[in-house]
């Protein structure tokens, strides 16, 4: 497998379960899958994000992505409630497999301020966590 | 020849391989307590002679009674052809093979079958098949919750009037899925469900509203006005349909003044599948392509290969248990092939006209037994509601000896619904199809007044 850690935004923060997490400017956060995930994945068939209004927990299962050969579930990194999905996934899920970080965002999720902050990893972390989990 | 085919060397040399000293050695994970010991409810091996006496026998305890039962399960004439293919050596298989490099008639024939089950209910997309009419409902119950993402309910609104078996399993299979099922009842004088009923449920949240057309009754429901009443709800709507009514009887896929139903389900077996001790029979569904994803269930497509040649294969595998694991649409990863290509095959031999035709004189033998029946005394049609080939009559007398005695006779008089719907009183459900003649009916009536 080639080295993954090649052109990871350092801009943003990253989970365990290769999801990624953009801070926007109205502190609400934007979720997608990474480069990594989706080359693991192969090419997307279609995109189940969950409904705008939908309460989600940290780690808790809120989307699905399906290739052609398998069916993963996306985990929601914060505890929050969904304030907007994108649309154009539904006929052109294969943003995701384009541009993973811009046009093939998945959700954007209003964070509960309430709940504890979540354990994110920064790029270096994650980049790190890459290299192990491939050897 | 034995079963599994692998001589004793052959399973030492693949035990020696993998370096394991025996095949229960294989299974140690599972804990001692949750494994069988011996049998012991299992009487000894029979030789193929005895075991075909034994069968000869029962077979023939069982008579060959005229039946006025449906209640499920419809008799109807099944063209010699059918199962004279359906038994061929390239289809009559143990397993379906599903390889499609192997198995481009296999699922050709699926293909065929959804797609005309598709026509049928007019609906988009079709599984390979389910189990029975029964569990089809409960799978389409689960497809329901996930498919309704404006309903956060696990609640399902079923009418009284459906078939008191398929309610008991989809609460035996959804229900351990944390499904609630709510029942409403039915006209008294009509013998089905009004919109009236359906009030109370107004601006409450289920994922779906079940329809039966023809209902367990026999009486043909207000299918429009229910299917527009649970849009207007938010739920979707679940049509349980006969697939012969649909011979005759609009599409659930234009139910409503909207776009149809939503989840259309129901038993095959009226399709060229003998009524053989309740089994194997076949479940069908199907729905629109929106719900493609949440649908159980295999499903065969029509692609290109390499060449550009036309082929099938199976299609939309990643729902499936084999590749989702726990997270799979239903644990049900299989589909009733055998059953599937005699129904396949019944519904190419007769066509629209000739199903419509079998519908038609079904209706009419119906009606003609009813009228016999009910001329007698303390005999009477409980609803008013238009039908089908089933009819609820009422008897003057509790019922169940009434069809002991009948069977004495040779007759099987029809289902007895007293236990179910003591609300009805002595009331029988009896069912004629296009295979009963007007001596049968007479003799059914002849035989009634004389007990």
């Amino acid at each position: 497998m080639s080295e993954p850690t090649g052109d990871l935004p350092k801009d943003l923060k990253y989970t365990k379960s290769h999801e990624w997490v953009r801070t926007l400017a109205d502190s609400s956060i934007e979720v997608g899958i990474t480069d990594h995930a989706q080359g693991a994945l192969g090419d997307l068939v279609f995109v189940e994000v969950p409904e705008v209004g939908r309460t989600l927990s940290a780690g808790a299962a809120c989307a699905v992505v399906e290739s052609v050969k398998a069916a993963s579930d996306i985990y929601s990194p914060v505890d929050g409630r969904v304030v907007a999905s994108n649309a154009a996934l539904a006929t052109t899920p294969e943003l995701v497999n384009q541009a993973p970080y811009t046009e093939g965002w998945l959700i954007r999720i209003a964070v509960d301020a309430s709940a504890p902050p979540p354990a994110l990893l920064d790029a270096a972390a994650y980049a790190r966590y890459l290299a192990e989990e491939t050897n | 020849m034995p079963f599994v085919p692998h001589t004793t060397e052959d399973v030492a040399a693949m035990l020696s391989v993998i370096g394991v000293d025996s095949v229960e050695d294989l299974f140690d994970e599972i804990p001692s307590e949750l494994k069988t010991g011996a049998l012991a409810q299992i009487p000894g091996a029979l030789s193929e002679m005895e075991i075909g006496r034994l069968m000869s026998e029962r077979a023939a305890a069982d008579g060959r009674p005229l039946s006025f039962l449906g209640a499920g399960a419809y008799e109807h004439h099944i063209p010699a052809p059918v199962w004279a293919i359906a038994t061929r050596g390239e289809f009559y298989s143990a397993y379906t093979p599903y390889q499609a490099e192997a198995s481009q008639g296999t699922l050709q024939v699926i293909y065929e079958y959804q797609s005309m089950m598709c026509a049928l209910t007019g609906m988009e997309v079709s599984n390979a098949s389910l189990y029975d009419g029964a569990s089809a409902l409960a799978e389409a119950c689960l497809t329901a919750v996930r498919a309704n993402r404006s309903s956060t309910a696990r609640k399902i609104l079923v009418p009284r009037a459906l078939n008191p078996t398929y309610l008991k399993v989809a609460e035996a299979i959804a229900g351990k899925q944390n499904l609630v099922f709510e029942s409403v009842d039915f006209d008294r004088a009509q013998g089905r469900t009004p919109i009236d009923v359906l009030r109370p449920y107004e601006g409450r949240d289920f994922a779906a509203l079940v329809v039966q057309q023809p209902n367990f009754f026999g009486v043909l429901e207000d299918v429009d006005a229910l299917t527009d009443w649970a849009h207007a709800q938010g739920m979707l709507l679940i049509a349980v349909v006969n697939p012969i009514a649909l011979g005759i009887l609009k599409p659930p896929g234009r139910w409503g003044s909207g776009k149809g139903a939503d989840i259309v389900c129901g038993e095959g077996q009226p399709l060229g599948v003998p009524l053989s001790s309740g089994g194997p029979y076949f479940g069908f569904m199907t729905t629109r392509m929106s719900y493609v994803r949440q649908m159980p269930g295999r499903i065969v497509g029509r692609t290109l290969d390499s060449d550009g040649r036309p082929g099938f294969t199976l299609t939309l595998q990643a729902r499936e248990q084999h590749i989702r694991r726990s997270k799979a649409n239903s644990n049900i990863c299989t589909n009733q092939g055998l059953t599937v290509t005699a129904a396949t095959i019944y519904l190419s031999l007769l066509g629209a006209e000739g199903l419509a035709r079998v519908a038609t004189a079904s209706l009419a033998r119906t009606r003609d037994l009813v009228a016999a029946l009910t001329g007698l005394r303390g005999v009477r049609a409980v609803f008013s509601g238009p039908g089908f080939h089933e009819a609820v009559l009422s008897l003057d007398r509790p019922v169940a000896p009434v069809l002991a005695a009948l069977a004495q006779r040779g007759i099987l008089g029809g289902l007895d619904l007293s236990e179910q719907f003591p609300e009805l009183g002595h009331a029988l459900l009896v069912c004629a199809t296009e295979t009963k003649t007007d001596d049968d009916i007479a003799r059914y009536a002849r035989t009634l007044a004389e007990i």
